[in-house]
């Protein structure tokens, strides 16, 4: 949605335009985003991105469902194929950067204090501490949280969410908004299945689908080196895709958000 | 809870909005709410207050109207209402469908004090 063609205007808000005013008051129709300053900088970011040709991977999930450990094996398997780079988000300590940092990536810790979420402007002022010349992935590693982090853009081309096997197979039916931003689902933790009999891979994408999501969902474990190849497939599609898109001109957000405008715009006439 | 850092983001586009306007005050914001916007509208009332003391905003009526949850089936052609966690089809189920409305975070409108 944008502020300056009318796509926001559903036949739902209409009426709003025509609002009649009262007596010593006046109404002003206004159907902005909320998060218009948000996104704003989001859009600032990406620019950014796209103009060094970088494909940049926004990763969310609970905490503890394997994110960093996700990027530690990205990191060993493809650091001589690529150039990478990390922005960790956690409330407080350096350890996450510290083990990105060690594998001799560079990586940017963000520490939010208490907020739950990153936003745009966290990831733009953590820019400036990161080295992106010749990067080729950046990955964003979100606060563990199933819930904020989906509502913020923060200038990445496209949305991870991870779904360990230790959690319940019906955390997309909990946390549909979360699910429903994933443009890939990652099911970590898949060595673990045979000791859990309460986790069933099937049900949890059934959970998925019922979201109308079309997406990949890719079983792995990173620490046992499963799965792992349909990810690095992933990621070498995404950027070949991402390299194409900066040759046109073109860029793209996350796979939710030009689907919504297309139709809000289509919805107003 | 971020919805603390919505309200502020409201706040902040309603002050600039009232201040083009050269408004006294802000009496009532309307916002759009959808199910899908991962924003709790209870939340919201509640951080109101925090986010709009000392401003033009501080007295002002916070109404959110949510919206419905609508979605259009790529396969069928229908257009049917749906539930948060399950946005398939209401005609022939099948889950390819796309989101009409459901998804809004939007100032819809404001009465000011001029």
């Amino acid at each position: 949605m944008c502020d300056s063609c009318g796509c926001n205007v559903t036949p739902g808000n209409k009426h709003l335009a025509y609002k009649p005013v009262k007596n010593g008051a006046s109404a002003v129709s206004v159907l902005k985003k909320l998060l218009a300053h948000n996104d704003d900088q989001a859009a600032h970011n990406r620019t950014h991105f796209d103009a060094r040709s970088i494909l940049t991977i926004n990763l969310m999930s609970s905490p503890g469902s394997g994110k960093t450990a996700l990027l530690e094996a990205t990191i060993d398997a493809l650091k001589d194929e690529f150039r990478l780079a990390v922005i960790e988000g956690d409330l407080e300590t350096e350890n996450d950067a510290a083990r990105i940092r060690a594998r001799g990536v560079p990586a940017y810790q963000i520490t939010t204090g208490s907020a739950c979420h990153l936003d745009a402007h966290m990831v733009h002022e953590a820019l400036h501490y990161l080295d992106l010349s010749g990067v080729d992935i950046l990955f964003i590693e979100n606060v563990g949280n199933l819930v904020c982090p989906a509502s913020f853009d923060l200038g990445q081309h496209r949305n991870v969410t991870l779904l360990s096997v230790t959690e319940g197979d019906d955390k997309p039916a909990k946390y549909p908004v979360m699910f429903r931003a994933a443009d890939a689902v990652i099911l970590s933790k898949v060595d673990l299945l045979p000791v859990l009999d309460d986790f069933d891979p099937a049900r949890a994408e059934h959970c998925l689908r019922q979201l109308a999501s079309t997406v990949p969902l890719l079983p792995l474990s990173a620490r046992k080196e499963q799965g792992m190849a349909a990810w690095y497939h992933w990621l070498r599609q995404e950027l070949a895709a991402q390299r194409a898109r900066v040759q046109d001109g073109a860029t793209v957000k996350p796979h939710l958000q030009p689907e919504g405008v297309r139709l809000h715009a289509h919805a107003g006439v | 809870m971020h919805e603390l850092s919505v309200c502020q983001a409201l706040v902040t586009q309603v002050i600039e909005i009232a201040q083009e306007n050269s408004a006294r005050e802000v009496l009532m914001i309307t916002l759009h709410i959808g199910p899908l916007s991962g924003v709790e509208p209870a939340l919201l009332v509640s951080a109101f207050p925090l986010a709009a003391a000392g401003t033009l905003a501080a007295s002002a009526q916070l109404v959110i109207e949510s919206q419905p949850l609508r979605v259009h089936c790529q396969t069928c052609g229908a257009d049917t209402e749906a539930t948060a966690n399950r946005l398939l089809c209401g005609i022939c189920g099948d889950y390819h469908t796309q989101l009409i409305s459901g998804d809004e975070l939007l100032l819809a409108n404001l009465e000011l004090m001029t």
